[in-house]
């Protein structure tokens, strides 16, 4: 039996979603605890170890002073590290407050602000430290993972696919929501890899696996004005948890500003 | 000269009951997430009735008309390619064991499936990838045995939508081979033309009247009245070389600034046949799944070799789409692969219609 791999799962600013896609692997949770030893993974296990990790899986955008230590100290025990999720990988919703009035929303949120001590940005990983491998979505999605963690234990490339939701939307017999029904979807742009769970139930895809290679925002943006959508109804399309993907961040910023245009237009 | 003959539209469950008990899977029009698509049907209750659709560049809703008609509508989102050709199929299994690996190819018999509602661009699309699958140096068993098993019940349209252009490709919209039966919807019943040995062999238990002079009359000016409301055009005149003298047309990145290519038109198009074929190990290693699933020249990968992709961006994306649908694939299998169903028009999220970019494209610039 080969020696197992040492697998550490550390959380920065996030949910813990992402923690429980690995959970929810119920299935092969037990065939993976043949394979992996959970050296560290507080969501799981009370059992802490030590590093160095042969794998890390790293939850949770840059948030705090302390994470800007934290991440550091992580990167220098592991020899692969991955991001997963959105928050890790584009900064997470918690991103939306780049760019905007920190001082001012800490005196909205917390009574006492000053306990709270915070970064003006939140930011992904890879900002901070190098990542070997970067797994979108929100959250990431349990077959990914575990292929992720199977490439590992293999020493096989890491690798997902990087095709359009819409796809795998046409591969299971889903109907086109935006064409069919007129609801605004990010499928056209966005990475595939949940399964095209919102067009499955008859909603559009908010974009959580963040921008396929070589999207095209503003051609999808210029249909759906055309189409009679206003610049403010799509700004919260652009302005969700891969806020700070740079695809969605220009889009959500040139949006704003036809929107303040058309504002200043109709005054 | 094919047989005609004429059953009562109160005479249709018979026939359906027919095809069931000669042993097939019926796969049908039915509504689904707000669209007609294919699916099985046990009775023509399953069936639309009274429906048509409203198509455009990018649009469809389906429409509730209050009649009783069957087939009032045109084509929707699905395609018989994904019965004959369908988007995730397992090939091979590898397992491992004591003895070494073991490899177990899976073949697929072919499930007999009616298919009930073929219209002409679709026979049309199912000769293109017969041509595809089995004319050549390889043949696709599991496609063929597929298309054998199958029995087509054509229908000619009525209704065709304002994206339908079968009348350029010269593939409708009347049916005028490919089909064991074809229907023509009447006012009154169908008009029912045979068009195989087997066809026959399926409907001389019904003992349905011949078709009298004023029935096919009738259907006549059914398909005639159809190929009067297509309006859209493609000159198809020369195609091939116009569009290969124009390689590096400006209007390739006009196209571009618009295209997602996010692989729709290629998905639903009735022809497009790519796929590409995955190992997908378990977490010891121990079983590998060989799967092909539907692949498009829209997908950056598609093209990749040695590291990166040839075709790197959308605009050589869109023309190698574009140059094959009408242009190379007339080199490669002597036919347009373009059938006039006007699917990847209404499917593409952003509207963009072939036949107009076309038109553009063979424009001599400046």
């Amino acid at each position: 039996m080969p020696e197992k791999l040492r697998l550490g799962i550390f959380k920065f600013a996030s949910c813990d979603g992402c923690q429980l896609s690995l959970l929810n692997a119920e299935e092969e949770l037990l065939e993976l605890a043949e394979l992996v030893e959970f050296a560290h993974f507080p969501e799981a296990s009370s059992r802490i170890e030590s590093g160095p990790y042969d794998l890390v899986l790293i939850e949770g955008s840059i948030s705090t002073p302390e994470d800007l230590d934290r991440i550091q100290q992580i990167r220098r025990q592991t020899d692969t590290l991955v991001t997963i999720g959105a928050c890790a990988t584009a900064g997470g919703i918690q991103a939306l407050r780049n760019g905007a009035n920190h001082d001012e929303f800490m005196k909205l949120v917390y009574p006492h602000p000053e306990y709270v001590q915070s970064l003006a940005t939140s930011t992904p990983i890879s900002n901070h430290v190098s990542v070997d491998f970067e797994l979108r979505g929100c959250p990431v999605d349990t077959g990914q993972l575990l292929q992720i963690i199977s490439d590992k234990l293999h020493h096989r490339k890491f690798s997902v696919p990087d095709h359009s939701v819409c796809r795998d939307c046409k591969l299971q017999n889903i109907v086109c929501v935006s064409v069919a029904r007129g609801i605004p979807c990010l499928g056209p742009l966005t990475q595939a890899g949940c399964g095209a769970i919102c067009p499955r139930f008859h909603r559009g895809c908010y974009g959580c696996f963040g921008p396929c290679h070589q999207t095209n925002t503003d051609g999808l943006t210029d249909w759906l004005i055309k189409d009679g959508h206003s610049s403010s109804q799509l700004i919260p399309l652009f302005l969700n948890v891969n806020a700070e993907a740079p695809e969605f961040a220009r889009t959500a910023a040139q949006l704003i500003r036809q929107d303040s245009a058309e504002g200043e237009s109709d005054e | 000269m094919n047989d005609f003959q004429y059953f009562r539209m109160d005479q249709f469950p018979d026939f359906l009951r027919q095809l069931m008990h000669s042993g097939y899977r019926v796969i049908a029009p039915t509504i689904d997430q707000e669209a007609i698509v294919y699916a099985e049907i046990q009775s023509i209750d399953d069936m639309p009735r009274g429906y048509t659709d409203e198509q455009k560049p990018g649009y469809y809703r389906l429409q509730h008309t209050g009649n009783q008609r069957f087939f009032d509508y045109a084509v929707g989102p699905h395609s018989w390619k994904r019965y004959l050709f369908p988007p995730l199929q397992l090939i091979s299994t590898s397992i491992k064991s004591q003895d070494g690996w073991t490899f177990e190819e899976h073949v697929d018999e072919g499930e007999s499936y009616a298919f009930l509602g073929v219209r002409a661009c679709e026979l049309a699309a199912m000769r293109i990838q017969d041509r595809v699958f089995l004319e050549g140096a390889y043949v696709d068993k599991n496609y063929q045995n597929r298309r054998k098993a199958s029995f087509i019940v054509a229908v000619n349209c009525a209704v065709p939508s304002a994206n339908c252009f079968c009348t350029s490709m010269n593939t409708g919209p009347k049916c005028k081979s490919g089909f064991d039966i074809a229907l023509t919807e009447l006012s009154d019943g169908f008009l029912m033309e045979i068009g195989s040995s087997l066809g026959n062999e399926m409907v001389t238990p019904l003992g349905f009247p011949t078709a009298t002079e004023e029935q096919l009359s009738e259907s006549e000016s059914v398909s005639d009245h159809a190929t009067e409301q297509i309006k859209k055009t493609m000159d198809t005149t020369d195609l091939r070389n116009r569009l290969i003298g124009q390689l590096e047309h400006s209007h390739w990145q006009d196209v571009a600034n618009r295209c997602l290519s996010c692989t729709n038109c290629t998905m639903v198009c009735p022809t497009c046949f790519c796929s590409h074929v995955e190992e997908v190990p378990d977490l010891n290693q121990e079983r590998v799944d060989r799967r092909k699933s539907w692949d498009s020249c829209f997908n950056p990968g598609f093209s990749k070799l040695h590291g990166t992709p040839v075709r790197n961006d959308t605009r050589s994306r869109y023309r190698q789409w574009l140059t094959h649908k009408l242009a190379t694939w007339h080199d490669q299998f002597g036919e347009s692969g373009c059938v006039g169903c006007g699917r990847c028009i209404t499917w593409c999220p952003v509207g963009i219609d072939l036949t107009v970019e076309v038109a553009a494209l063979c424009e001599e610039e400046p």
